[in-house]
């Protein structure tokens, strides 16, 4: 059974700047690049630590993604820093030529993603990053679920020579199971909870509820959910795919990300173009204005939630479709 | 290089992009007409870049802001070496490298352009690179007067004086006319030169189709020491063929047979 430790409970974006911090320590050739983002990525301690190593373009996303791409062809390993918001809309140009068409390695940090800025509202949410990024050619898309993966994925983007972009929130998240899967690679998934009834497949901040959803149908329910961290959005995790499609279990993907064009519908595609007819449910926020709310309550209400998720688990089953 | 010698590179590669844009039967006319002056000079003059060391850390950057005028770019690479001039017979047929906007694939193009307001965000980002490590390599960028009103050039005019980029030159191939009509009626940028003074950059004029002056101005970087520098070249859209010259038509006009034998007549004067 997989073991959740509650009791280590950080945010990613605190783990990234933290990461960062012990990298650069001994790699001059780091440099954050930020949008007056400094506060918000957790990069004021780095900022005071290595001063050399941060360039401040000012509230200027455009600017920022593309003197981080002129920084980047001369060798540095540039994190450009900036609410995934504003860098995936309106640096969407920037990220699409200058960083992955010219091929410049930069990694892009998107924070505060999602609708972790809550009752700020739609002009602070990131509901469409995974989709306008998926169709760019040349660019990985992780979303981090917990510290381990935030670690390893900040420590491999920065070994790694390739335009990546990396998402994410800020709400402290307790460390998921290493217990069933202790390495971590870009465009493999972790299995965090085994189980053979259904799948359940999170990215980023909505592995933890999928998780805790699977423990409550297994506690109220005897139903046993295999719980899946999709960190990498792009490339997907085919071979766990079509593992999942030969075993044909019911499916549900859960995002925090429009139900248009992120995980989910990057996962039906592959089934479905495979011919593996797995019943699928694609769980994130719907095509309608965003309710008002926290990010906790804006989750509830979408049911991206423990209750919200083992309910949709029930409804698969009282739709006729065999689960258990 | 000799201001005669760069004479008649300039006469040469005018040639040049005319009997490429011809063959290929597409192309930006106008422009590369306009800048090839300001290439010749950067590519035989003024830079330190060799396409036998063009992965060196310590050359000379050139990015092409108004990457659409392309062909000036090409025939210039061709001539210095980056690769066999006869590549150029496949600009832009199918499966070529050579596109109509510049690309990394080929060899000597610094970075991807083409979408405009690109080239200067990228052009300070090398240029604090060269800072931050003591490097004395320099960076420079051409930009359209037509891609002035991208609010991202604008954003890069304010980061290049904050860090004191008097490494990074930018060359505005000021024509005076964009494809919808002259630059003054389409989207007035000037005063240009009051603009980015009080930007924080170091301003100059120059005619931007006379090698020696462009020759004697390029040699005189930086201009004023921790400002970046700008320089505003006056050019003719279309320069050295009476029939193009001013005209929006040969913005990407591609020109007929007969028109293409007067021209090269011309350029062979």
């Amino acid at each position: 059974m997989a073991i959740i430790d509650n009791s280590i409970g950080k945010a990613n974006i605190d783990v990234f700047a933290e990461t960062l911090e012990s990298i650069a320590k001994f790699d001059k050739n780091i440099i954050a690049v930020t949008s007056d983002s400094r506060g918000s990525g957790k990069l004021t301690l780095f900022g005071q630590q290595f001063p050399k190593q941060i360039i401040e373009v000012g509230i200027a996303e455009q600017n920022l993604v593309g003197v981080a791409a002129g920084l980047a062809s001369t060798g540095k390993k540039v994190f450009a820093v900036s609410p995934a918001c504003f860098l995936t809309a309106r640096a969407l140009e920037q990220i699409k030529n200058d960083v992955a068409y010219s091929d410049n390695p930069v990694k892009l940090i998107g924070i505060s993603a999602g609708v972790s800025y809550g009752a700020l509202g739609s002009t602070h949410h990131s509901l469409h990053d995974f989709a306008v990024l998926r169709a760019i050619h040349n660019l990985i898309i992780v979303a981090p679920a917990d510290a381990f993966e935030t670690e390893q994925a900040i420590r491999q983007a920065t070994a790694l020579n390739r335009p990546i972009y990396l998402r994410f929130g800020k709400k402290n998240m307790p460390i998921l199971s290493q217990n069933l899967s202790n390495t971590f690679e870009f465009g493999k998934s972790r299995v965090i909870r085994e189980g053979n009834d259904l799948t359940l497949i999170g990215t980023g901040e909505t592995v933890y509820p999928a998780y805790q959803a699977a423990e409550k149908l297994a506690k109220e329910q005897g139903i046993q959910a295999k719980v899946v961290s999709m960190h990498t959005i792009k490339p997907l995790d085919y071979e766990l795919l079509k593992q999942l499609g030969s075993e044909g279990k019911p499916i549900i993907t859960i995002e925090e990300h429009s139900i248009y064009g992120g995980l989910g519908e990057a996962c039906a595609s592959f089934l479905m173009q495979n011919h593996f007819h797995n019943s699928l449910k694609i769980m994130g926020i719907p095509d309608e204005y965003t309710v008002t709310g926290s990010q906790i309550e804006i989750f509830k209400h979408y049911q991206l939630s423990e209750n919200g998720i083992a309910k949709e688990a029930l409804k698969l089953r009282y739709a006729g479709i065999r689960i258990k | 290089m000799l201001t005669s010698e760069l004479k008649d590179k300039s006469k040469l590669y005018r040639k040049k992009i005319l009997q490429y844009i011809y063959q290929a039967k597409a192309g930006h006319t106008g422009g590369s007409l306009s800048c090839i002056d300001i290439l010749n000079v950067l590519y035989n003059d003024t830079m330190n870049v060799d396409p036998n060391h063009f992965k060196s850390p310590d050359r000379d950057r050139y990015i092409q802001s108004k990457g659409h005028s392309v062909e000036a770019l090409y025939v210039v690479l061709a001539d210095k070496g980056f690769f066999p001039e006869s590549d150029l017979n496949t600009l832009c047929q199918y499966q070529s490298h050579y596109i109509g906007h510049p690309t990394r694939k080929v060899h000597g193009v610094e970075q991807n352009t083409g979408a405009l307001g690109h080239g200067l965000p990228l052009s300070v980002g090398t240029a604090i690179s060269a800072k931050l490590d003591d490097k004395t390599f320099r960076v420079f960028t051409v930009l359209g007067d037509g891609e002035l009103p991208e609010g991202s050039n604008w954003e890069a005019f304010l980061t290049a004086s904050h860090y004191k980029l008097d490494n990074l030159c930018a060359i505005l191939d000021y024509n005076k006319l964009q494809i919808t009509g002259t630059t003054a009626e389409v989207c007035n940028t000037e005063p240009i030169a009051d603009k980015l003074k009080s930007f924080g950059w170091a301003v100059r004029e120059v005619d931007g189709n006379d090698v020696e002056q462009l020759k004697n101005l390029l040699n005189s970087l930086p201009f004023e020491k921790g400002k970046p520098n700008f320089i505003i070249a006056h050019t003719v859209k279309g320069k050295g063929v009476r029939f193009m010259e001013n005209q929006v038509k040969w913005h990407h006009g591609v020109p007929s047979e007969s028109q293409f034998q007067i021209a090269m007549a011309e350029l062979s004067n």
